[in-house]
């Protein structure tokens, strides 16, 4: 087929490699930075999609989570989760309560005066004192069995839930003292204490109803106790924010069951320990 | 010649964007708390420049008011994700050993320095840095550092019989509440420095907070 002889060999031609230009060199180069940089590009895009829409959905789920949170059934004035979260945050505080650590005391001249008065809540509901009784796990007590007890006094700290604090002396027999008399039954876990007429009322955990600092207390910067503090009977608890040092005692009662909380139904914590 | 360079770590951006709602939910409800005792002020002896409160009614407008069971409901609940976020974060720069481009180093307060001239216009050249430059580093750690402040002296207000020991520390129950406060005032100054830097150095720099890397000029070393 070929007109070529099989014998005559076949002389390739010479390749003639030609020195590129600088200019195509530099197409080149340009190329594949650009096709570099669309590979960037692509990549980018990729991770930019993926890392936003991530991002949008976090903001979202925070978003629902917030309003769930603030939307839930009240259980005594906040959202559920919240109160139930108050009682978590109780069960740490008691696992590592001990009546052993105490408040710092205070000198004398650190006393703040005048005492400051706040809160009235209960107190309008008993006028008459001469016929004031303490209602101890269905004993009725005078102030001079109270005061039969041994007397004590500290200086301490008397922190508002507010967020003030004063310097408070205060002279009483401990609640454990009276506790120890008129013991409580094994099912109790909590004291119940109100004021007469149950305008005011408090629950108390058993731990710090057995600190030592805690006083049912008749004396409030040397003198007795006066109207707006709470006179004749009132307790002086500083391992609890003010709210807990109830005033003008008029029932207490040993329960088995956490008792009702008047700022404990108004969206505060009911432990509000220290 | 364009490519991308890690630069955040996976784990670093969801401690970083985690944290961001959370400390807003820490400061929002302790303003609703702060409310209740609203005491503190800027002053130089007896002269107050401005007292840390407001009118009634501008509390009012921004529904601060009488919320103070609210606030510390929901303070005592987010206290734990926010310590929690804290402490991992903490614990993965550790143990990652990211840790290393974060805490200064003793040439980390000159290049703070420099860089703060730089950026107010005052110095021609940034000093060379790696991923976080000196201001930055000082920045960062002493955030992490304020969060721990706010954590103890928070536990000194909140347990002062339990942690009586702790809240002496402090200088006593009102000084640990003080601190507590003004700890906070510094995260809401640090927010809006940290805004402003991020905005001035731009997207490219934000998005990697995003996505995790930052796109660079320059061929591949």
């Amino acid at each position: 087929m070929s007109d070529v002889p099989p014998d005559e060999p076949v002389v390739a031609p010479e390749p003639v490699i030609q020195e590129p230009t600088p200019e195509e060199i530099e197409a080149t180069r340009r190329l594949a930075v650009e096709a570099n940089d669309r590979e960037v590009a692509d990549q980018l895009r990729r991770m930019s999609r993926r890392g936003f829409l991530t991002l949008g959905a976090g903001a979202i789920a925070a978003v629902g989570a917030w309003k769930w949170l603030g939307s839930r059934d009240r259980e005594g004035g906040i959202a559920w989760p919240l109160r139930k979260t108050l009682h978590l945050d109780e069960a740490v505080a008691l696992s590592y309560f001990s009546t052993s650590r105490l408040n710092p005391t205070f000198p004398a001249s650190m006393i703040t005066r005048p005492a400051r008065i706040n809160g009235g809540e209960g107190l309008d509901q008993h006028a008459d004192l001469a016929s004031w009784r303490l209602d101890f796990a269905g004993h009725a007590l005078t102030l001079d069995d109270i005061k039969a007890f041994p007397k004590r006094t500290m200086i301490t700290e008397f922190r508002c839930i507010e967020g003030w604090s004063t310097i408070v002396q205060w002279g009483g027999t401990r609640l454990s003292d009276v506790m120890a008399k008129l013991p409580a039954p094994p099912s109790a876990r909590y004291l119940s204490m109100s004021t007469p007429g149950n305008g005011y009322y408090v629950s108390l955990d058993m731990p710090s109803a057995m600190h030592p600092q805690t006083l049912l207390a008749y004396e409030m910067n040397g003198a007795p106790l006066t109207w707006e503090h709470g006179a004749p009977l009132r307790l002086a608890i500083p391992v609890k924010y003010g709210v807990k040092n109830i005033k003008r005692i008029g029932q207490i009662a040993y329960t088995p069951f956490r008792p009702p909380d008047f700022w404990g139904e108004r969206g505060y914590d009911d432990y509000a320990g220290h | 010649m364009k490519r991308l360079e890690k630069k955040h770590p996976l784990a670093i951006r969801w401690f970083h964007w985690i944290n961001f709602p959370l400390l807003a939910a820490m400061i929002w409800s302790g303003t609703l708390i702060y409310w209740a005792n609203a005491v503190y002020r800027v002053g130089v002896g007896k002269h107050t420049f401005w007292m840390m409160n407001l009118p009634p009614h501008a509390w009012d407008k921004l529904h601060v008011s009488y919320r103070l069971a609210e606030g510390m409901a929901y303070h005592f609940f987010f206290m734990w994700l926010f310590a929690i976020n804290g402490a991992l974060y903490v614990a993965y720069t550790i143990f990652s050993g990211e840790w290393r481009e974060l805490v200064p180093n003793r040439r980390s307060f000159i290049a703070a320095i420099q860089v703060t001239l730089h950026d107010l216009h005052l110095r021609r050249e940034a000093p060379p840095q790696g991923k976080y430059n000196g201001a930055q580093q000082i920045a960062y750690t002493a955030i992490v550092l304020m969060g721990v402040g706010s954590l103890l002296t928070g536990i000194a207000i909140y347990k002062p019989t339990q942690f009586a020991w702790l809240t002496s520390l402090f200088g006593g129950y009102p000084m640990a509440r003080f601190f507590h406060f003004w700890l906070t005032v510094g995260y809401v100054v640090f927010f809006v420095i940290h805004i402003a830097q991020v905005v001035r150095t731009g997207w490219n720099n934000f998005r990697a907070m995003v996505i995790g890397s930052e796109v660079v000029e320059g061929a591949n070393e």
